[in-house]
């Protein structure tokens, strides 16, 4: 112990820390960042017909904004590294390709086929390691915990998408749609990438099984019918005041003037 | 003994016991006297007693819930049949309020009950008051009533907001951090207030049940106590009525209480019942079960007050955060301007809410008694400062929304901010304006119809060639509705006994001439008349 503090003033001694210090925390680094990474997809493996197909789809539909080979450009971002399951949301909620620069991309009928999705995201893949489509496993609602996803719903989501999950208003015209009639595939992949504004929640965040959990939740919420009747949106005391004022107040009127239109 | 002799004797059995009642409780008397008030009869008359029958539901369905509900923050693990929430930890309020609403029976319509009849008696007191406001019935002798009626709907707001402050889940928490927040911006006393309220810090363990000490005992008993004032001095003042042949100052012209009246109102008691029954069982209102136990980190999207508390909810909405200056000032404690400020309307218009009938009379000068109720259009200021408030009023209200007005109708949340700054502080001038220009509007096309008739649409050729169109004469009825009312004129300042004119009088001079200045004056007889010669001459009848 004692030759090691004499040694503390050697030249070399900074040298040798900092050499330490940075393989330490790049090891670190790299542990932890295994366990953030999701799963590559590993059921679905992609075939070289798959990309070769997808590449074709991509230069016709998807280079004019994202560059010929993914890289991006001023209208739109890199497409490497983003994964499949990136692709198999945007694509396949209608998102992309996007009916024009704006906010936001809009939801819309998609464009195209699941066959042909698969073959973009396959393409997509190739270009750089990403998030993967998550496999049947976490999706499987009957082996989620709906109370569990509950808590972490309310907890990460709701601040956002409301708390029945009926979507709500961000800045300078972004919003996060409503989540109901959503699928749970499309759910799982937009925790896992954060399409548009949204933050990801990677599976140190929120791990597989809480997605399954918070997508169990959101599940149940859409087949439960309401227990008080309509449900109004879902949203509040806004549209409960609404009802009070047209509806409600428009039947008491309605009694108002039949009680007193045949008096003197 | 003298008061033996004249008693009278029932024949049957029910008629002896009712007898024997009555003669110690004086019943028939009190039948005799109330019995035969009189009550003129219109539909905008009957928005107090909506609000009065919420109130009855609202008491009915409250004392249900009370058997069941548990105001206690006291932390319990969540074990009833509602799945979503089994064993998530949260308070023993919020648990109740669950037990409520799926595991008590008849629970969850009674809440929704107590919820709609909530909402119901305040949109019925906030459109009484408008009735009362444009018609001009807070006139004296009604000055006070005014004041008492607009203290029960303070009052109801303070019900309506302790009671959804009471399920203790994510959204009614919100609420009291807004109402903690604004509480500490107070200067100097604030932070010793919030400590105070809640019991410590925000939100501590003693709050709900302080809430709940409120809602269903201090606040109920304040409501009663000023229902009562203000249905007695409704029976020392006798109702208004609306203006029409035989009709004056001095009666009442309408049915009286018994029989058609109690039997009426009886019937309208179970019609509210009904309609509030209606509503709860097939409308859901407040979806606790969605927002999960209050936790102070997160706030939901969508998280808006009851309609009634929104206006405030908007004006903070509105207030800008940090633009252009951060809204702090440092003089002896933190001045928090941002939360102070956006309390000002709420006073301006309260003020001007609770001092308007001596406004009023200070500028008329008019210190009469009025029975006889103004039409809107005959008082085009003053409905012009009515729908003013509530254009300021409805402004706020729609902030409160903003975000839900951004999402449905895909704008900016930002831009919706933005233009509902703009009516914040325009709005109410340019619905004033609006509105007074279409009462006179409204009073000329009166004059026109006296003057003139009514076109018929009827042409007639006359023998020497030219067209007329018949144009009918309104009948005396009619007539006498559209030419008999108040027109008060510009009065200017008055020098007083010693010649000078004060400044107040110069204030008041100023105000009459804004009030009354554009005016459309009722048809004299004069005109009457010699509108008709004109028309004589005109048909070629003579």
């Amino acid at each position: 112990m004692k030759a090691l503090s004499q040694k503390r003033r050697h030249p070399l001694a900074a040298i040798i820390l900092l050499a330490v210090a940075l393989v330490l925390t790049g090891g670190l680094y790299a542990v932890a960042s295994a366990t953030n990474q999701a799963k590559a997809d590993s059921e679905q493996n992609y075939t070289a017909d798959d990309i070769a197909a997808g590449q074709k789809l991509f230069q016709s539909n998807c280079a004019t904004c994202h560059g010929t080979s993914g890289e991006g450009t001023d209208n739109g971002p890199s497409l490497v590294g983003v994964g499949a399951a990136a692709v198999d949301f945007q694509v396949g909620t209608g998102r992309m390709p996007m009916q024009m620069q704006g906010t936001q991309a809009q939801i819309k009928p998609g464009q195209f086929t699941d066959d042909q999705t698969k073959q973009l995201s396959s393409y997509v893949a190739s270009l750089g390691a990403g998030p993967g489509v998550p496999d049947k496993e976490s999706l499987d609602t009957s082996k989620g915990d709906a109370a569990n996803g509950a808590k972490v719903f309310l907890a990460n989501c709701a601040m956002c998408h409301n708390a029945a999950g009926s979507g709500g208003a961000l800045t300078r015209g972004k919003f996060a749609p409503t989540l109901m009639n959503v699928s749970e595939e499309h759910i799982y992949e937009a925790m896992e990438t954060g399409p548009q504004n949204m933050p990801v929640f990677n599976d140190a965040n929120i791990t597989p099984d809480e997605k399954r959990d918070v997508i169990t939740y959101l599940k149940a919420q859409e087949s439960n019918s309401s227990p008080g009747g309509l449900a109004l949106g879902s949203l509040g005391p806004v549209s409960e005041g609404l009802f009070i004022w047209t509806i409600g107040l428009g039947l008491v009127i309605g009694f108002t003037v039949w009680l007193t239109s045949r008096s003197a | 003994m003298s008061n033996a002799v004249n008693e009278y004797q029932a024949s049957t059995t029910p008629g002896r016991i009712a007898n024997f009642v009555d003669t110690r409780v004086g019943m028939s008397g009190i039948v005799r006297e109330f019995g035969r008030k009189i009550f003129p009869d219109h539909w905008t008359f009957m928005f107090g007693e909506v609000a009065l029958y919420s109130l009855v539901i609202l008491i009915l369905s409250g004392t249900y819930l009370t058997f069941f509900f548990d105001p206690s923050m006291t932390s319990k693990v969540y074990d009833g049949s509602y799945v979503p929430m089994k064993g998530v930890e949260m308070s023993a309020a919020y648990a109740s309020a669950l037990h409520i609403s799926f595991d008590i029976r008849g629970g969850l319509f009674m809440r929704q009950v107590h919820h709609w009849a909530a909402l119901l008696f305040v949109v019925a007191i906030a459109v009484h008051m408008m009735r009362v406001f444009f018609t001009g019935a807070f006139r004296r002798p009604r000055e006070l009533n005014w004041v008492v009626g607009g203290m029960l709907f303070v009052l109801s707001m303070a019900a309506g907001f302790t009671g959804y402050s009471l399920p203790d889940d994510v959204l009614s928490g919100n609420g009291l951090r807004i109402i903690d927040g604004v509480m500490k911006a107070i200067p100097l006393v604030g932070t010793h207030l919030s400590l105070f309220f809640f019991g410590g810090e925000f939100p501590g363990h003693a709050v709900i049940g302080r809430l709940y000490t409120l809602h269903i005992m201090i606040i109920p008993a304040l409501i009663l106590l000023t229902v009562a004032i203000h249905l007695f001095m409704v029976v020392v003042h006798k109702h208004t009525q609306y203006p029409g042949p035989g009709r004056t100052e001095k009666n009442v012209v309408g049915f009286p209480v018994g029989p058609v009246y109690a039997a009426k109102a009886g019937g309208f008691f179970f019609v509210v019942f009904g309609i509030i029954a209606l509503m709860a069982g097939t409308v859901t209102i407040n979806a606790i079960w969605n927002y999960g136990p209050y936790d102070p980190s997160p706030v939901q999207a969508g998280t808006q007050p009851d309609w009634y508390i929104g206006w405030v909810d908007g004006a903070l909405r509105l207030m800008p955060g940090a633009w252009p200056w951060h809204w702090q000032v440092q003089a002896g404690g933190t001045w928090v301007l941002a939360v102070l400020l956006p309390m000002v309307p709420a006073a301006i218009l309260l003020g001007l809410f609770f001092t308007w009938p001596w406004l009023e009379r200070w500028v008329t000068k008019d210190n009469r008694e009025h029975h006889i109720l103004d039409r809107p259009r005959n008082a085009p200021f003053r409905t012009g400062a009515g729908v003013a408030g509530v254009t300021w009023y409805s402004i706020m209200m729609m902030a409160a929304s903003s975000d839900l007005i951004a999402t449905h109708f895909h704008v900016a949340l930002n831009d919706v901010a933005y233009v509902l700054r703009f009516f914040f502080f325009f709005g109410p001038f340019i619905a004033f304006e609006i509105t007074r220009r279409i009462c006179l509007s409204l009073q000329r096309k009166d004059r026109e119809l006296v003057l003139h008739g009514i076109e018929t649409g009827r042409v007639v050729q006359l023998p020497h060639g030219e067209f007329i169109e018949v144009h009918e004469p309104l009948n005396e009825y009619d007539r006498y509705r559209l030419v008999n009312f108040n027109s008060p004129v510009v009065s200017p300042a008055q020098p007083d006994k010693k010649g000078k004119i004060s400044g107040g009088e110069r204030v008041r001079g100023r105000l009459s001439r804004l009030f009354f200045e554009d005016r459309v004056a009722p048809v004299s007889p004069e005109e009457l008349e010699a509108a008709h010669k004109h028309h004589e001459l005109e048909s070629g009848s003579h």
